[in-house]
């Protein structure tokens, strides 16, 4: 089962390799990881990307509530969320025509006589689909970020 | 609290393996380590190592000194974090530059410690406190499974005294030997691979079990999913992460042993129900049928009548020399396991052993420490020929600080327990677990460091030399036991099956 965990951490080096050794440590997987600061420079917010049973899940979130630089968790699959990532993609001149493009929502960012950038957001699943159907055109180049969430409710991770 | 003092590179790297015995078991330790000068880090310079990143996966949580003024600060959070909570090693790594004696620096203490994110927790939640009585008071068959926890959190006198008012049996891990006196009747021994008949079966045919300060390890545990099948599971402990970890808690409360057993017993004197008297009556006759069929103490379990010494005698002969009140040391292997069997322990902070970690080598540190720490307490060291050697440079430090412990080493010319499992699952294949002609004599190595070492080989004369041993008060003494190199510990649970399935000796298994 495949579950979106956010939480916000001190913004300090080390903080990220402990939440990041955890995982290896204790056998965890992670799928995808998405970090940046936040409004508060102090603290940073992570989303990741794991699975695993209810069990393995439980026991990831209180690990992580156990790290010192940890400072609040949230399993976004506890209630209901979206997430959102993004998609880059780069093909030579010609290799696709803008149809196709439009028909897959994607939106040209760059562009000259040589090649083409192309952006597609989506949930991580949407854009497995955009893939595959890309896949003809044969690209150049296929960058993705991970996914990121945010719960559509009341409940925030904020401190 | 333990506290460490190493410089960079080399020394720090050589506080690993102590810092993740400390963490295994829980155990408060702050590590100040030196660290290059802050314009050389990241350089590979001489003695540099990334202390922070080497410690990482064993540490509670570690810190990189940015700027001199952090350090009041930061060692005042160290020490915090290491003793509250779960208690653990926290690492704080110290450049060079900071601590130049030509450099003068602000300094600050704070008052206080404030961490945002860290709030260990401190009473248990009051329902499920209430919960938790309900169940222990409709039990017909309880266990109370005490672990390192209620020594960590000094809450042996509570359990004792929760366990006694409901004259419920106790059995204690490996860790938590000594949170309840094991001369006592309601004791039933040590619980897990190398428990006692009665508190493994008792703990399979329980219907209620009260886990206080443990963390059901697979060494407790055996196979989780056969494990103490009709049994409804209160589990207290202060990590969140350790309930449920392995073993699904039917009533978990989070929060610090002491205060859940005193909230726990509040509740229990205001309550008008009692256990029910005749369910316990029949559990303890089981127990006792049990006990007195295969109990260490009331079974023989070895022949008694040779020249050999048994290692479980100099056990008991060091438990009856000390009159049970030394402090016990040990390192780790069979004589770990013979000392905890046959050493029993009456009060918490008695026994000091790596648990989690087995880690040979730890005896002698360990009997040092405590040494250094009760200047005029007997110090006993449990070893075995294998283990004391990890760590034999150290007789020079005893030396040095004149710390007159004493070392009673189990000799039996083996890793014995790695030649047990070889023989128990390898057909007898003893790779690289025998000594054969490789020890060193023990007594010339001990007295070229200035100690006194004494040699018994013969049954005989094991009393009288244990005696010599300890009444020579100012010497470390290293007393070299020559047992039967052949003995097995027992009980031993069978892997793959459940807590009752155990090799009681050689030939005897109770499936």
């Amino acid at each position: 089962m495949k579950r979106t965990v956010a939480l916000l951490m001190e913004n300090q080096p080390g903080a990220l390799s402990r939440v990041v050794g955890l995982f290896s440590q204790r056998g965890y997987n992670i799928e995808s990881l998405i970090v940046a600061a936040t409004e508060d420079p102090t603290l940073s917010r992570l989303t990741m990307t794991t699975s695993g049973d209810q069990k393995v899940i439980e026991q990831i979130t209180k690990q992580l509530n156990k790290l010192i630089d940890v400072v609040k968790v949230l399993d976004l699959g506890e209630s209901d969320y979206v997430e959102r990532e993004l998609l880059l993609v780069k093909f030579l001149h010609g290799s696709i025509n803008t149809e196709v493009i439009k028909a897959l929502n994607g939106e040209i960012i760059f562009e000259n006589n040589e090649l083409l950038n192309i952006q597609f957001v989506g949930t991580s699943e949407e854009l497995d689909q955009v893939l595959k159907d890309l896949e003809s055109s044969n690209p150049l180049e296929i960058v993705r970020t991970g996914a990121s969430g945010i719960s559509s409710n009341l409940k925030t991770l904020t401190i | 609290m333990g506290t460490v003092l190493v410089t960079s590179g080399p020394g720090a790297t050589n506080t690993i393996t102590g810092i993740a015995t400390a963490f295994t078991d829980s155990i408060p330790m702050v590590v100040i380590s030196a660290q290059v000068a802050t314009d050389k880090i990241g350089e590979d310079a001489f003695q540099e190592t990334d202390m922070v990143g080497v410690s990482r996966p064993v540490v509670k949580h570690s810190f990189l000194i940015k700027d001199p003024s952090e350090i009041p600060k930061t060692i005042k959070q160290a020490f915090y974090i290491a003793s509250t909570g779960r208690p653990g090693p926290v690492v704080v790594d110290i450049p060079k530059d900071f601590t130049d004696p030509a450099q003068k620096f602000e300094y600050s203490y704070p008052d206080k410690v404030k961490l945002r994110s860290y709030t260990p927790a401190t009473r248990g939640h009051a329902g499920q406190i209430k919960k938790a009585v309900q169940q222990l008071l409709a039990a017909k068959r309880p266990v109370i499974y005490a672990g390192g926890g209620v020594i960590q959190g000094n809450a042996s006198h509570l359990l004792t005294e929760l366990a006694q008012r409901v004259n419920y049996p106790v059995t204690n891990t490996l860790m938590g030997l000594g949170c309840y006196p094991a001369s006592d009747r309601q004791f039933l021994g040590m619980l897990g691979m190398h428990g006692t008949f009665e508190a493994n079966t008792a703990m399979h045919h329980a219907d209620v079990i009260l886990a206080v300060g443990a963390r059901f390890d697979d060494r407790v545990t055996n196979t989780p999913s056969k494990f103490c099948p009709s049994a409804k599971i209160i589990h207290i402990d202060i990590d969140p992460a350790s309930i449920s970890k392995t073993i699904t808690a039917d009533i978990p409360i989070v929060g610090s042993v002491d205060s859940v057993l005193s909230e726990m017993l509040t509740l229990l004197k205001e309550s008008e129900e009692m256990p029910d008297g005749v369910a316990l009556a029949d559990w303890w006759k089981q127990i006792d049928e049990w006990r007195e069929r295969h109990g260490l103490y009331t079974e023989p379990r070895y022949p008694t009548d040779g020249d050999m010494i048994m290692p479980e005698d100099a056990i008991k002969v060091l438990h009856e020399v000390t009159g049970g009140e030394a402090y016990v040391t040990s390192d780790v292997g069979q004589h770990q396991m013979f000392a905890a069997q046959y050493y029993l322990f009456d009060k918490p902070r008695r026994w000091i052993n790596s648990g989690g970690l087995g880690t040979m080598g730890f005896g002698v540190p360990a009997a040092m420490g405590v040494q250094m720490a009760n200047r005029d307490a007997v110090v006993a060291c449990v070893t075995g020929e294998g283990s004391v050697q990890m760590c034999i440079q150290e007789l020079s430090t005893c030396k040095q600080y004149n710390l007159p412990i004493k070392i009673i080493c189990l000799n039996n010319q083996a890793l014995g327990m790695v030649k047990q499992w070889q023989d128990m699952n390898y057909g007898g294949r003893h790779s690289s677990s025998t000594y054969e002609d490789s020890l060193p004599d023990f007594v010339a190595l001990t007295e070229s460091y200035g100690h006194v070492g004494i040699k018994v080989k013969k049954h005989e004369d094991l009393e009288s030399a244990m005696k010599e041993c300890f009444a020579l008060k100012d010497k470390l003494v290293f007393l070299d036991v020559d047992v039967d190199p052949n003995e097995h510990v027992y009980p031993m649970l069978e892997a793959g099956m459940s807590m009752e399935d155990m090799h009681l000796s050689k030939d005897i298994k109770t499936w």
